[in-house]
């Protein structure tokens, strides 16, 4: 166990699930927030809008997370030089706040599909009676339609959020020192406990998977909407 | 145009109509805008100097189909893999023996819990220093073996869901006919539960497709690498990432529009009762 134990001490896995869980959680808010605006664009009356909000989904969707980042980190940032913050800031906090941006955009074409299943499960009657007691459009989407659809989306959501916390490994291909960079660091240099290593980490993911999944589970069935 | 009734509006009246002219015409301009300020912005990524390496042959020849090349190959492989572990761990799920259901249960959960990433990695290096494949294969057999693993669950779980949206009567028949439960499994319900997901299946081609650009991690000689590789030579990064993306774009939309028209065509044929609690298909996971 001795090589283990210089393992443990030579890579701090902890920090590196720590940036893991950061780049999740500030990605899933990002995501949530930029899929709600394109959910919203999708199911307006307004074609433009329409088009907009189909178009984000079908380019976004279409394109590889790993190419999304590459566009951020090596084009925009490096050979358009927008940064992100000071050029002195160390490059592990410019490469998070890229993976941040690549991981909420890449994944708000999901969270939107995830909107919009939501929106289609709520019945056409919801809507006539909110319009029959004299709500606007705004109104009856405010306290009638969204309401209803964010319940009938958390299924949905749940799903998105757990492929969203696998998907921060890709941030690894720009070099962030997250999980999945941290594991191919140790395997180089400890190849001798490469199944252990795996293990490790793969558990580290099922630490962060698995109560997502039951939480939003058991979310999903106790604000469905009984019909 | 957009007349008909949804859920949030009812078809416009002549004042609502008006508004949604204006409102059109107003999207319209900030969308114009919009892409003009991203022109604009990135007017010293695509100029004519950076655009023209791609019309030479070379460019083609030498690094985007090679790369495409080994993206298909590495997907095409990883899809074979991956339905003939997928059928296996499904009818392992849905085995009468209980420890192979618990197994495989096990299995699928697992895989399904672990990034890809960490799974190609993994065995990129189990391929290198356990194995001791020639260093040719090593990138290949890691992305095949880490898409393998992770979409043979994915679809193990596709049969699974597919075979119990099934009416019940299906199975109930076969065993009333005398057959045995596993030949009820492969003659009566794998083909209609493999009919029934077919569409889910070549969502999930999308998916592995995309996910085959992950190999740049350990190595894989892929259509985005081999781009990024031409692109450092040419000094036009940008431009060439707006051709990659295309390529995976158009591939990936036609692909998704054949799942789309799979499905309404298998509606429409009546195919199969569509149960209420038929798993979605369309959407997919978001996976890289």
């Amino acid at each position: 166990m001795g090589k283990f134990g210089q393992m443990m001490a030579q890579f701090d896995l902890l920090h590196a699930f720590w940036v893991t869980i950061q780049l999740s959680v500030l990605g899933a808010l990002g995501a949530l927030v930029i899929g709600t605006v394109v959910a919203i664009m999708r199911v307006s009356p307004v074609r433009s809008l329409q088009l907009f909000g189909a178009g984000y989904v079908n380019i976004i969707r279409n394109t590889p997370l790993t190419l999304l980042l590459f566009f951020c980190w090596f084009g925009l940032r490096i050979s358009s030089g927008i940064q992100l913050g000071l050029p002195s800031d160390p490059t592990q906090v410019l490469s998070l706040r890229w993976a941040i941006i690549a991981v909420a955009v890449y994944h708000a074409s999901f969270v939107a599909e995830a909107i919009r299943s939501g929106v289609n499960t709520v019945p056409q009657g919801q809507a006539e009676a909110a319009r029959a007691i004299g709500l606007g459009f705004f109104d009856s989407l405010r306290h009638v339609v969204l309401p209803q659809a964010f319940r009938g989306a958390v299924a949905p959501l749940g799903n998105v959020l757990i492929a969203l916390i696998k998907n921060t490994t890709v941030a690894a291909t720009i070099g962030l020192y997250e999980a999945a960079y941290t594991m191919k660091g140790m395997i180089e240099f400890y190849p001798q406990l490469l199944y252990v290593t795996f293990a490790l980490i793969a558990l580290g993911f099922i630490i962060l998977t698995l109560p997502t999944g039951i939480f939003f589970t058991s979310m999903s069935r106790k604000v469905a909407v009984q019909r | 145009m957009n007349q008909q009734a949804s859920v949030l509006f009812d078809a416009p009246g002549p004042r609502a109509q008006k508004v949604h002219l204006i409102i059109t015409i107003i999207g319209w301009v900030l969308l114009i805008a919009a892409v003009a300020g991203v022109l604009w912005g990135l007017r010293d990524e695509l100029t004519p100097a950076k655009l023209l390496p791609f019309a030479d042959p070379m460019a083609w020849t030498g690094y985007l189909l090679p790369g495409l090349g080994a993206t298909l190959a590495a997907a095409a492989t990883s899809v074979v893999t991956a339905i003939i572990l997928g059928v296996l761990l499904g009818c392992g799920r849905l085995s009468g023996i209980k420890i192979i259901r618990i197994v495989c249960g096990l299995f699928v959960e697992f895989f399904r819990a672990v990034p890809v990433l960490l799974m190609m990695v993994f065995s990129w290096y189990f391929f290198i220093f356990v194995l001791r494949v020639p260093s040719a294969w090593q990138s290949f057999a890691g992305v095949v073996v880490g898409l393998t693993f992770y979409n043979g669950s994915v679809i193990a779980e596709l049969i699974r869901s597919g075979v119990h949206s099934l009416p019940k009567g299906q199975s109930e028949a076969g065993l009333a006919v005398g057959l045995t439960p596993s030949q009820v499994l492969t003659s009566i319900q794998l083909p209609q539960a493999i009919t029934a997901m077919l569409p889910s299946l070549v969502s999930q081609l999308v998916v592995i497709l995309k996910d085959t650009a992950l190999g740049s991690l350990i190595v894989y000689s892929d259509v985005l690498k081999q781009a990024t590789e031409l692109s450092t030579w040419k000094g036009n990064l940008i431009a060439t990432f707006i051709v990659v993306a295309l390529i995976f774009i158009v591939v990936n939309y036609a692909l998704t529009s054949f799942a789309q028209w799979l499905e309404r065509r298998l509606r429409a044929r009546g195919a199969r009762p569509r149960p209420a609690t038929a798993p979605p298909t369309a959407p997919g996971l978001p996976t890289v």
